[in-house]
C-alpha cells in the first residue's frame, strides 16, 4: 500500500534531478530494492504507471534490481546471502547480528534525453 | 537480455542504455561484447546521459526522523515506535504500560489511525497527555507527523513518548519516525507464524512481545513455534510474554522501559 508514496518520493527526486541536469526527457529510471525493504516491486510498478502521465518520466522504463538479504557471520568471517531471510548461517547455524544488504529503498540512477 | 551477466542489455540491439550500473562493480570481468559507451555508432540511435544518483528514496523522513532523535535524545526522553497488526493488543497494552509506570516515567502518546479518534479516548483513561493522527489513506505514520503531533502535546518534562502506529504489519517498517526502540507485537490471536510472513517489521524490531497471553489455551497457540519464528528473523530482538489485561509480564517489560529510559538520560548528546 506504501508503494505509491514511495514511488511518488522516487519520481520525485528523480524529476528534480533531472531538472538540475537540463534534460528534457526521463529514459529510463533504475531502482535497487531489498528483499528486507517491506516494499513489493510490483506494486511499486503499477505506481510508476499511475504516477507518470503527464511527467518528464512519461513513457520512461522502469527498472527494478532486487537486492537480496546479505548477512555476515562473524564466526566464520564470510557473508551468506539468505533466501529464507532467516539470519542463520547456513554452516555454523549462529545467527548473525549484521545485516549488509537487503534494506534498500534507492534510486541508483536514471538515463535522460536532452532533447 | 545479456545472457551472460542478466544485466538487461539486448546484445546487437540499439543502444537504449548506457554506462549501466552492476550490483557488485568489479564482482565479474565483462569480456563479452557490448557498447557501454553513450554515444552509440548506429545511426539513428538515440543518446542517453546516465545519471548516478544512489539516494535513499525515502531520504527526506530519514532525515526527518534524524531530527525528531535528536531533538528527542537532547531532552532525555525514550521514544518507542509500536508497531503491530491491527487488533494485536498495542492501545491496552500502552494503556496498562503507563498506569504502571505511574510516576515513575511520565509518559505522553502519539496514536496514528486511518481514522476515529477511539484509541485515543482509551489511552487518555490512563491520565497520560495524547495526541491522536488520523492518516486519511496514508496506512503508516512518517516523521514529520510525528514532529507536527509533538507540537500539540502539553509537555513540560517528559521520560518516555511512545508512539502507537497504523495497525498494519507491512507499510510502517519502512518508515524510521526518529526511535530509540521499535517494539512489534504479536498476539496469540495472529498466529505463531506471522515473523516468517512479515520479516521486514520483524527484523527491525527491538522488542518483540508475544501479547494476550491469556488467551493462549483458547488459541491454540504453539508459544514453540512461536519463540522459534521470532527468533529465526529478529533473534537479536527482547522477546517479553505479556498479557496486559491480566498482568502476566507487565512487570519485567516495565523494568526494562525503566532501564532503557536510564540509558537514554544518561547518554551524552554528544556522543556519537
Amino acid at each position: 500500500m506504501h508503494e505509491y508514496s514511495i514511488m511518488q518520493s522516487a519520481l520525485h527526486q528523480a524529476l528534480r534531478e533531472a531538472r538540475l541536469a537540463g534534460a528534457a526527457r526521463i529514459h529510463e529510471i533504475r531502482l535497487r530494492i531489498g528483499v528486507l525493504s517491506g516494499v513489493v516491486p510490483d506494486a511499486l510498478r503499477f505506481a510508476f504507471e499511475v504516477l507518470t502521465p503527464g511527467t518528464a518520466a512519461e513513457g520512461a522504463l522502469l527498472t527494478i534490481e532486487e537486492v537480496p538479504a546479505r548477512f555476515w557471520c562473524a564466526t566464520c568471517r564470510r557473508e551468506f546471502v539468505s533466501a529464507n531471510l532467516f539470519a542463520e548461517c547456513p554452516d555454523c547455524r549462529n545467527p548473525s547480528n549484521e545485516l549488509r544488504a537487503g534494506r534498500e529503498l534507492e534510486l541508483s540512477s536514471m538515463e535522460v534525453d536532452h532533447v | 537480455m545479456c545472457n551472460e551477466c542478466g544485466c538487461g542489455l539486448s546484445a546487437g540491439a540499439p543502444v537504449t542504455v548506457s554506462g549501466h550500473d552492476h550490483p557488485a562493480p568489479g564482482a565479474h570481468e565483462h569480456l563479452h561484447d557490448h557498447p557501454h559507451h553513450h554515444h552509440s555508432s548506429e545511426p539513428g540511435a538515440e543518446e542517453h546521459q546516465t545519471l548516478d544518483l544512489r539516494r535513499a528514496i525515502l531520504e527526506k523522513n530519514d532525515r526527518l526522523a534524524e531530527r525528531n532523535r535528536g531533538f528527542f535524545r537532547a531532552r532525555g526522553i525514550l521514544v518507542l515506535n509500536v508497531l503491530s497488526s491491527p487488533g494485536s493488543g498495542k492501545t491496552t497494552l500502552i494503556r496498562e504500560t503507563i498506569r504502571r509506570l505511574g510516576p515513575r516515567l511520565k509518559t505522553a502518546v502519539i496514536v496514528g489511525d486511518l481514522a476515529t479518534d477511539n484509541d485515543a479516548r482509551r489511552l487518555r483513561d490512563s491520565g497520560a497527555p495524547v495526541v491522536q493522527i488520523n492518516t486519511g489513506t496514508v496506512c503508516h505514520l512518517e516523521a514529520d507527523m510525528v514532529a507536527r503531533a509533538w507540537k500539540q502535546l502539553d509537555t513540560a518534562k517528559l521520560d518516555l513518548l511512545i508512539i502507537e502506529n497504523v495497525g498494519n504489519l507491512v507499510c510502517p517498517a519502512s518508515y524510521d519516525l526518529g526511535e530509540d526502540l521499535r517494539v512489534v507485537l504479536l498476539s496469540v490471536t495472529d498466529g505463531e507464524d506471522k515473523p516468517l510472513k512479515y520479516p521486514p517489521v520483524f527484523h527491525t524490531a527491538h522488542a518483540v512481545i508475544i501479547s494476550k497471553v491469556d488467551l493462549d489455551r483458547a488459541c491454540d497457540f504453539n508459544r514453540e513455534a512461536a519463540t522459534a519464528n521470532i527468533r529465526h528473523i529478529a533473534h537479536h530482538a527482547r522477546l517479553f510474554e505479556i498479557s496486559a489485561k491480566a498482568g502476566t509480564g507487565m512487570d519485567d517489560w516495565c523494568d526494562y522501559l525503566i532501564r532503557q529510559h536510564e540509558a537514554v538520560k544518561g547518554r551524552d548528546p554528544l556522543a556519537s
